[in-house]
């Protein structure tokens, strides 16, 4: 492996990392502070129950995203110095406007976590409101950053170099209100139908109905709106990139050739040296309407740029369509939740919907990951899109590989830890309400 | 004064207030290694308790002085982040295991063998990162992160290794978790209620506080190989001499608080202590980032970014500071029992 190949490895492991727990961090409060305060006006203990224990597990996942996050901080400039040293001072701002955010959350989180018999109440749940209020952000300010990865703006690049340094325009980015939009509700979309997902399993499998209706009611609340939403800010992020990066939209399309009327590819996997896409299904005119809302209008293809400007083909193909299907079922089941919702029906009764959202529970992960597969992979070969290679930003140091390897270790051995943990956590349903009924039909 | 050299002092200030806050959080650490005698648990219950609801907190600290340093010296970053490539990764380890450890430890169920096994991770990792820290420093300070420091740098070990494994670096590393050990048990002799337990951290603050100063003889000893820049201005200039009998007095004076058991003093006098200690560190190398050839203004960003990076600092800090005293009020103050339940 290339010290390249291997950098590139580790900044993508530590990131596929960290946005799980980045993401969590960003909605889970928004979970407990709904249950804190429905308990404070009803004085109902499950709700109670439910906010100390979302809180003791965003205290677990809040610890590790800060310290993975720690590491990407440096990360960025272990192994791309030569990115941090051009981009530094045009996308610092976001960065440092991304500390105090997460300074915020970080302190009203210690205040949540461990002030519940130190503060009144009503500071007690301001605390929780701003730890989600300031987790939001901290995830805004840093997608700004990355979106101008996307759409450089800011500077002037004369001759190889980057003079007239804007740091406002460059937040003020063409990518950055697409995908901080499309990120944000990812964040509670996916977490929202994680936990819901969670508890529906708990239901189906007897334990404790009118503890877990409750929390499936919050998560669904959440989640549900998020992921009908989602569909929406993704088609504005895809017209978005008809205009701005054409030969990333055609990655993920697998759009060859530029035409008018193209069709929109499904699945398949395309073959860079062939020029065509094997096995996809093409719905006629399909990606010209989507992108320019004219079924002939001409979609630039892969074919306005050499080859070698081409990012990985099938990963960004494949993975948007992955993104795609996870989002589109998650909007479903969403759509299932608010019919249901607006009939009132007891949803521990309703074993369809309960299986459903259990499916549902990691494809919002999945679907971050892939998305963010989409959006990086797709900018390469650039790092700065337009602007600097990959290839020219990496570390000379040699040796990347054990490094990598290194992480890799660790990446691994906390993630089972975590998952061990939360299971742990979440297995261990209260008994204590009394109310522990079977399902019918849900024994063994 | 430029608005490069306003934000060098703040960067300095963003990590002179993670040495004696996010420092005391490792020095912690370190004292749960170190647990020893009939209080044993007691005394690493003390520690989980007094940094449970603030080191996430003080750990940002350390991500605004990365923030700062790429953002408006990104030469300088982008340097370190080279030369200084293994350290630096090393820290990050730590870190991660720190971090994760003390969380998994805290709500990982009750006590056995995994706990256990947790506080281990916790402790250890609190005494190399430390270490690796104040190697990263060391080696800045020495001059071998500099174009010119570090000669003919063909080969790995002379180019990623030879700057920061020599005898300054190393020692400036022994000095750095000395100090923050130091802080630790110091803080801890207020966190703790009266009586044994509390006398258990008098014991072993006065016993770092005499390894700190070892340390920086120690380190002065070394420097004079192999840190000649660091040396001549710490005790060189008009300034440093005076300075640094300050940072002296100030030394016994926690010292004697401690010894008569003026622990509110105490506590004050040891983060003062440090703090001079940080600031005489970066006197003496001012006007350089990265000595002897990377000054604050050749590593500078443009002007346009440092002015709105001011701007954002002010609006920040009036975000910030009250939070930070409402956090530390709540959770620090001496006249509260610390005993309270935390999960």
């Amino acid at each position: 492996m290339t010290d390249l190949a291997a950098a590139r490895v580790q900044m993508g492991m530590s990131l596929a990392f960290h946005i799980i727990f980045a993401v969590v961090g960003i909605a889970m409060p928004v979970l407990m502070v709904v249950a804190e305060r429905r308990w404070r006006r009803s004085g109902d203990p499950v709700h109670l129950d439910l906010a100390k224990r979302w809180a003791r597990g965003t205290a677990i996942l809040f610890a590790v995203g800060a310290v993975s996050g720690t590491v990407l901080s440096f990360e960025l400039g272990l192994l791309w110095p030569g990115f941090m040293r051009v981009a530094g001072p045009i996308i610092g701002m976001p960065f440092s406007l991304e500390g105090f955010a997460f300074f915020t959350e970080a302190i009203f989180l210690g205040i949540y976590l461990y002030g519940w018999e130190r503060v009144s109440p009503r500071a007690h749940l301001s605390a929780g409101v701003l730890v989600a209020v300031s987790g939001a952000l901290s995830g805004v300010f840093v997608v700004i950053a990355n979106a101008w990865m996307n759409a450089p703006a800011g500077f002037d690049f004369v001759d190889g170099q980057i003079t007239n340094v804007r740091p406002l325009a460059a937040m003020a980015n063409a990518a950055a209100l697409p995908q901080v939009l499309h990120m944000t509700l990812a964040a509670y979309a996916a977490t929202g139908f994680a936990v819901a997902g969670i508890h529906a399993w708990l239901m189906v499998r007897g334990r404790n109905a009118s503890f877990h209706r409750h929390a499936l009611t919050i998560a669904l609340t959440v989640g549900a709106p998020a992921a009908v939403l989602q569909p929406l800010s993704g088609d504005f992020a895809a017209t978005h990139l008809a205009h701005h990066q054409p030969v990333k939209l055609a990655a993920m399309e697998a759009l060859f050739e530029t035409r008018s009327g193209a069709p929109l590819t499904l699945g398949g996997w395309p073959v860079a040296a062939e020029r065509r896409t094997r096995f996809g299904l093409e719905v006629p005119y399909g990606l010209s309407l989507l992108a320019f809302r004219d079924p002939t209008a001409v979609v630039q293809g892969l074919d306005s740029v050499p080859p070698e400007l081409w990012p990985a083909l099938p990963a960004v193909h494949l993975s948007f369509d992955l993104m795609v299907a996870c989002g589109t079922y998650m909007a479903l089941v969403a759509l299932w939740a608010a019919w249901l919702a607006r009939k009132k029906a007891d949803l521990s009764a309703r074993r369809g919907f309960l299986w459903a959202t259990v499916l549902a529970a990691p494809l919002g992960f999945v679907a971050i990951e892939a998305g963010w597969m989409v959006t990086e992979l797709g900018r390469q070969p650039w790092v700065i899109y337009g602007v600097l290679r990959t290839a020219d930003a990496v570390t000379p140091m040699p040796g990347q590989m054990w490094r990598t390897g290194v992480f890799a270790l660790i990446y691994v051995f906390l993630a089972v830890v975590v998952a061990v943990l939360l299971s742990r956590q979440i297995v261990r349903s209260p008994m204590y309400t009394g109310e522990h009924r079977g399902v019918p039909g849900a024994g063994r | 004064m430029t608005a490069a050299d306003a934000l060098a002092g703040i960067l300095v200030l963003a990590l002179n207030a993670y040495v004696i806050s996010g420092g005391a959080d490792f020095g912690g650490g370190v004292w749960d290694l170190l647990a020893s005698g009939r209080r044993k648990a007691a005394q690493r219950d003390l520690v989980a308790q007094a940094i449970g609801p603030v080191w996430e907190a003080n750990h940002v600290w350390l991500i605004l002085a990365v923030v700062l340093l790429f953002t408006c010296f990104p030469a300088a970053f982008a340097r370190l982040a080279v030369t200084l490539n293994l350290p630096l990764t090393g820290v990050l380890v730590g870190v991660v295991l720190r971090g994760s450890a003390f969380a998994f430890r805290g709500y990982g169920g009750d006590r056995d063998v995994v706990q256990r096994r947790w506080g281990r991770v916790f402790a250890v990792a609190s005494l190399v990162t430390p270490a690796l820290l104040g190697v990263a420093v060391g080696a800045v300070a020495s001059g071998a992160v500099g174009e010119g420091g570090r000669g003919d740098a063909d080969g790995f070990v002379a180019a990623y290794v030879a700057p920061w494994l020599a005898p300054f670096p190393l020692a400036v590393g022994l000095f750095t978790l000395c100090c923050f050990a130091f802080l630790a048990a110091v803080y801890l002799t207020l966190e703790a209620p009266e009586g044994e337990l509390r006398e258990d951290f008098r014991r072993r603050a006065l016993t770092a506080g005499v390894a700190v100063g070892v340390a920086a003889g120690l380190a002065l000893l070394v420097a004079r190989p192999g840190a000649p820049l660091m040396r001549h201005g710490l005790l060189g200039s008009e300034w440093a001499l005076p300075f640094q009998a300050g940072t002296g007095m100030v030394a016994v004076a926690t010292l004697g608080a401690l010894w008569t058991r003026r622990y509110r003093l105490a506590r004050a006098a040891a983060a003062v202590q440090v703090s001079l200690i940080m600031w005489g560190w970066a006197g003496s190398q001012y006007p350089y980032v990265i000595p002897p050839d990377l000054t604050i203004a050749d590593a500078a960003a443009p002007a346009a970014t440092l002015h709105l990076v001011l701007l954002a600092l002010g609006l920040g800090a009036a975000v910030l500071v009250p939070s930070l005293a409402y956090l530390f009020r709540v959770f620090k103050r001496s006249d509260q029992p610390s005993a309270v339940g935390h999960q």
